[in-house]
């Protein structure tokens, strides 16, 4: 009896993270515009995701800043953690105190706060992608910088001593010894910004311009609407998009088996 | 000496930056929220907020639909990252990890599909706006709560309650004198990471139809409105709820990788 009970509270909190996406992408085969009476297969749904340019610009917008604003955080944050890392006591403490304002701040606020003061005050037009990055920087950095500074604590600090001692320049000895020490923090990092800025709505909507649209902000935009075709063409989105997690995620376990079987195989 | 600067030089483009965008941004809105369209100094937003009984009330049905979601979403993630701790079967890291999946695909269309499902069971959304809210965050949520559970009762030292068994502890005394405060930590940053945003996530409302306000929908109702003091009041006391909310949790979040972890 109580054996049973532990899987039982598993499936249940399975079901319901995923019997709605799964039921979605059922649907989004059939010509149905809403749950419940299937009529028939058609992959209509499917056609429109990708020969609708209004949907592909969004997509591939969403992608592009994802992918720029992670690029960004990725060499900031880096960058900042080792130099913190480094920097006296105190610098370093305040750093991270700051550090920590955008990861517990509501996103409402800062993409409210950073809209007031750049377009507001300094009157940078939100048509330049300038606010729209540095919004989805200041969302991403700080997570960078939390994935590295654990990977400086854990490296060991000689090796940095002992190339500078047989002659590499620090420039070199940052390059080929902390790096590919840290580079395990670095890539999570990178990971987490392209997550966080896919998965942003509100810092998006308070500075991104008028007429560029991201995932987020098209589908709130498309629920408010009674676009039935675009709201069918949405739940092929989801379901592509639920397909390409599960394929990274099987990717990323595969990669670490074979790892840990290389690194076990060594010792 | 050269070398050492080399190292700690790497820190100031960083520094600049969150100088600029994290440091600066708050000034200004503090300087906003009491200042009226005029640039004179006014107190006018600060006592309007908590003299008009629409802004009160805004903010007494954020905090009962965070409570009530913190509380729901705690219920539901504490047994799953009980279970989850305490098995050894094989198969556990790929379990673990469908748990923290949903982080990764887009929580408006989660949600999307979450609306069709309760509108196909309910068919009309609009009668159950609370408890449709609630279970939406839920929905959104509830990795974020599983997760540093997970990893506060995995870290639990297992010879503890042994222990206590031997001293002649029973299942329900031994979990509540040893688990359930040893795991204190990870109930401390899961509520802080969904309480915050059961407050301010006014997104969910909008896509599930309940029209009433939450605080976040008041600063988006003010940005719509070009209404930037106002906006920046209630952007100011959102704040002043975070920074009570780190402050309490401040001592148990120690642990400052945790949402780093996450991946």
């Amino acid at each position: 009896m109580k054996k049973a009970i532990g899987p039982v509270i598993l499936a249940l909190g399975l079901i319901f993270m995923y019997a709605p996406i799964l039921i979605l992408a059922v649907y989004s085969f059939t010509d149905s515009t809403t749950i419940g009476a299937i009529r028939g297969f058609s992959l209509a749904n499917y056609i429109t995701l990708f020969t609708t340019p209004e949907l592909g610009e969004m997509i591939w917008g969403t992608l592009a800043l994802a992918l720029g604003s992670a690029i960004i955080s990725t060499i900031l944050g880096t960058a900042g953690a080792i130099g913190a890392f480094y920097s006296k006591k105190r610098t370093g403490q305040v750093i991270g105190v700051v550090n920590q304002i955008p990861v517990v701040n509501a996103d409402v606020v800062t993409g409210f706060s950073l809209c007031i003061l750049l377009v507001v005050v300094l009157g940078i037009s939100k048509e330049t992608f300038v606010p729209l990055i540095i919004g989805h920087v200041v969302l991403s950095v700080p997570f960078v910088y939390l994935s590295v500074i654990p990977k400086l604590k854990q490296m060991d600090q000689s090796l940095y001593e002992a190339a500078l001692d047989l002659g590499a320049s620090p420039a070199v000895a940052l390059r080929r010894i902390i790096i590919p020490q840290i580079s395990g923090g670095i890539v999570s990092g990178f990971a987490m910004a392209i997550t966080l800025s896919l998965d942003d709505y509100f810092i998006a909507t308070y500075t991104k311009p008028a007429t560029f649209d991201t995932i987020s902000t098209y589908v709130v935009n498309a629920t408010r609407g009674s676009h039935t075709e675009i709201k069918t063409a949405l739940w092929a989105l989801s379901t592509a998009i639920f397909v390409i997690v599960i394929c990274v995620v099987i990717g990323m376990n595969i990669y670490r088996n074979k790892k840990d079987d290389r690194e076990g195989g060594l010792v | 000496m050269k070398k050492i600067f080399a190292r700690k030089y790497l820190g100031i483009p960083y520094a600049v930056f969150l100088l600029l965008f994290v440091v600066a941004p708050l000034i200004v809105l503090f300087y906003y929220a009491f200042t009226n369209s005029t640039g004179h100094f006014s107190a006018a937003n600060l006592i309007g907020f908590f003299t008009d009984s629409n802004t009160i009330g805004t903010l007494f049905y954020s905090l009962m639909l965070a409570l009530a979601v913190t509380v729901v979403c705690l219920v539901i993630a504490y047994p799953i990252a009980y279970v989850l701790a305490k098995s050894g079967f094989k198969a556990k890291a790929v379990v673990v990890m469908l748990f923290v999946m949903p982080m990764w695909i887009n929580f408006t269309l989660r949600l999307t599909a979450l609306k069709e499902i309760l509108t196909a069971i309910e068919g009309n959304l609009a009668f159950h706006p609370f408890i449709n809210s609630v279970i939406g965050m839920t929905y959104d949520f509830l990795p974020f709560m599983i997760l540093p559970l997970y990893n506060a009762i995995s870290k639990l030292d297992g010879n503890l309650l042994e222990a206590a068994k031997d001293l002649g502890a029973g299942d329900v005394q031994a979990f509540l004198k040893v688990t359930l405060p040893l795991s204190m930590p990870g109930i401390v940053s899961g509520v802080s990471m969904v309480f915050l945003p059961a407050m301010t996530n006014y997104v969910v409302l909008d896509m599930l139809y309940n029209s009433t306000y939450i605080m976040g929908s008041l600063i988006g109702s003010y940005f719509s409105a070009y209404d930037w003091h106002g906006g920046s009041m209630i952007a100011l006391i959102l704040l002043l709820i975070i920074c009570v909310f780190t402050l309490i949790s401040g001592s148990a979040e120690e642990d400052e990788g945790q949402k780093g972890v996450l991946l």
